[in-house]
């Protein structure tokens, strides 16, 4: 009866699970779904905690109190620009719970023979394999998602880091996990030894859990800092799916159910990603693609003996107010130059003037899905200003002026014709469409990609070098004195 | 197992089903979102910690509640405090 009572209310928060994440199809209900989540959550708690025989409550409220508290810390103090460090961390704690939780259940099942050794029959290979899967995943998890928390935080170099025989160590490894997982398997059940240390079940799950863990790390290191918004949401599927490994572990549904949600979701981003770099996910994968510096061409002429025209923010600043029709496009240096508030400001003015306004923003701009959407919601630009590549591509034909902040392959037209270009066949924005385009820039070097740009070499195109929040600043100055 | 298999594939479609539909402009509450949900690991923490009574499963799993917990709670925050900034125009 009371196992009734707890399945009814897992499949409660499953249910309430769904309806959340189909509120986050609109930002109207968005935070509403969120919430409704929330609620599921803790309706599965509760749940488990006083319906569940719980042997030990004071430990594990202690244990839910101190986790809470760090969570909550965390979620308050991070900044909008530092989410996707934030969210490879929060991954990386989902995928060590599952390994510990299969860990913990290697415990349980030995105390409970050391009780009643004929229990112990009820356990067979599927068993080992769930459990083997749960702590190899979760591992991967863990250890992969704080390597991308390091790169992406600054802390590890953004650059890909390989070795010689780096593939060869990845097979062995992957051996190894396989290996142990056969050696569960074969071992289930197998309580020979009496010590906790000396049995083969623990030793299987220590392996598999150090294989998972150098492998996550393998995993990552050769990914380049361009790339991790698609590993971020690479392992946010693999934290959904250690979850669901272990609600396959201990036969529980509400696990397995958001488990499978978390996984498909995650598998969409990473898709999305994929598709919105042109790339591969195995490309990805393999590495090798981007990094934190790249050297270039400085000055106002590049190699090629093409000139770049180069603008005021006076100028800038009529260009903007006589024109019917702006399209800002912002990228990631707009984020690290702080220049938010201050283009939101100059959208705002330019409205005020009857200019349509809009933001076009690319799927990769920011460093993980979305990210740039959440800076400039935190600047508080509506969101309804706010486009999609594909909604906005048509528009740039009939568009005065479009201005590029802060971002720079997104906008590559040699994307599009140039089959030398690394990022040939890269979705970009068409703000080369437009009637005039401005960039702003501190110089002239190469984005991400580490390739020169040929947009800033057209007729058409205006260069505004600078700190892009001091010329937007003084750019909206101008603008209001008009 | 089979039933576990079927809730999984199951749930895996609607999954699909219902998160295709998300915006690109919430990808990231989704993602710090449905991140928390995942953090239903402490339900399965709980109870391998707490109905043993074993040491061992106890000290293991309280490990494990600690951590799901701080994934659940910071990311319930956290994709809160995003989703209250995204604001119509007025």
């Amino acid at each position: 009866m009371k196992q009734n009572i707890i399945d009814i209310a897992y499949l409660i928060s499953a249910i309430m699970f769904i309806y959340g994440l189909k509120r986050l199809q609109s930002p109207a209900t968005a935070r509403k779904g969120n919430q409704l989540a929330a609620l599921g959550m803790f309706v599965a708690i509760v749940a488990t905690l006083f319906i569940q025989e719980i042997v030990t409550p004071v430990q594990m409220i202690i244990g839910v109190v101190i986790g809470a508290g760090v969570g909550a810390v965390l979620a308050r103090r991070v900044e909008m620009t530092g989410m996707p460090e934030l969210v490879a961390a929060f991954n990386g704690f989902g995928g060590i719970a599952s390994a510990l939780v299969a860990g913990a259940e290697i415990a349980k099942v030995l105390s409970e023979f050391r009780h009643d050794p004929s229990l112990v029959s009820h356990l067979g290979g599927v068993d080992a394999v769930t459990i083997s899967l749960s702590i190899l995943i979760g591992m991967v998890t863990f250890t992969g998602s704080f390597v991308a928390f390091g790169k992406l935080s600054g802390k590890v170099s953004g650059n890909p880091i390989s070795f010689p025989g780096m593939r060869v160590f990845t097979v062995l490894f992957m051996a190894g996990a396989i290996a142990s997982i056969v050696w569960m398997v074969l071992h289930m059940g197998d309580f020979g030894a009496a010590g906790l240390w000396l049995n083969p079940m623990v030793e299987a799950g220590i392996a598999i859990g150090f294989a998972g863990a150098v492998l996550g790390i393998l995993l990552v290191i050769p990914i380049g800092g361009a790339d991790m918004p698609v590993v971020v949401a690479l392992l946010n599927s693999y934290s959904g799916l250690a979850a669901a490994a272990t609600g396959f572990v201990l036969n529980n549904t509400a696990l397995i159910v958001s488990g499978a949600l978390v996984g498909a979701s995650g598998l969409i981003l990473t898709n999305i990603m994929c598709e919105a770099m042109n790339r591969s996910l195995f490309n990805v994968l393999i590495g090798g693609f981007g990094g934190d510096s790249g050297g270039g061409p400085s000055g106002a002429t590049s190699t090629e003996g093409l000139t770049v025209n180069s603008t005021t923010s006076d100028d800038v600043a009529i260009l903007l107010s006589y024109a019917n029709k702006v399209i800002f496009v912002p990228g990631y240096g707009m984020a690290v130059a702080q220049a938010q508030h201050a283009v939101r400001e100059l959208a705002e003015e330019l409205a005020k003037k009857d200019v349509e306004v809009k933001f076009a923003v690319h799927p990769v701009a920011g460093r993980m899905p979305g990210h740039m959407n959440v800076l400039l919601a935190e600047a508080n630009v509506p969101y309804d200003q706010l486009f999609e590549m594909d909604e906005i591509n048509g528009e740039f034909e009939t568009t005065d002026v479009a201005v590029v902040i802060g971002a720079n392959d997104v906008v590559n037209p040699a994307a599009r014709h140039d089959k030398s270009s690394p990022i040939y066949g890269m979705p970009i924005l068409n703000v080369d469409h437009a009637a005039t385009s401005i960039v702003l820039k501190r110089s002239m070097r190469p984005g991400y990609a580490g390739i020169d740009n040929e947009l800033f070499y057209n007729s058409n195109n205006q260069m505004l070098f600078g700190d892009a929040k001091d010329s937007i600043s003084a750019v909206t100055n101008e603008v209001k004195a008009l | 197992m089979l039933t576990n298999l079927i809730v999984f594939i199951l749930a895996s479609i609607i999954g699909s089903e219902v998160i295709s539909k998300v915006p690109a402009t919430l990808h990231t509450p989704l993602m710090s979102g449905s991140n928390a949900v995942s953090g239903i690991t402490i339900v399965g923490a709980l109870v391998v910690a707490g109905m043993v009574g074993d040491k061992w499963a106890m000290y293991i799993g309280m490990g494990a509640v600690i951590v799901a917990t701080i994934n659940v709670v910071g990311g319930f925050l956290v994709t809160d405090r995003m989703l209250q900034m995204f604001k119509k125009k007025a």
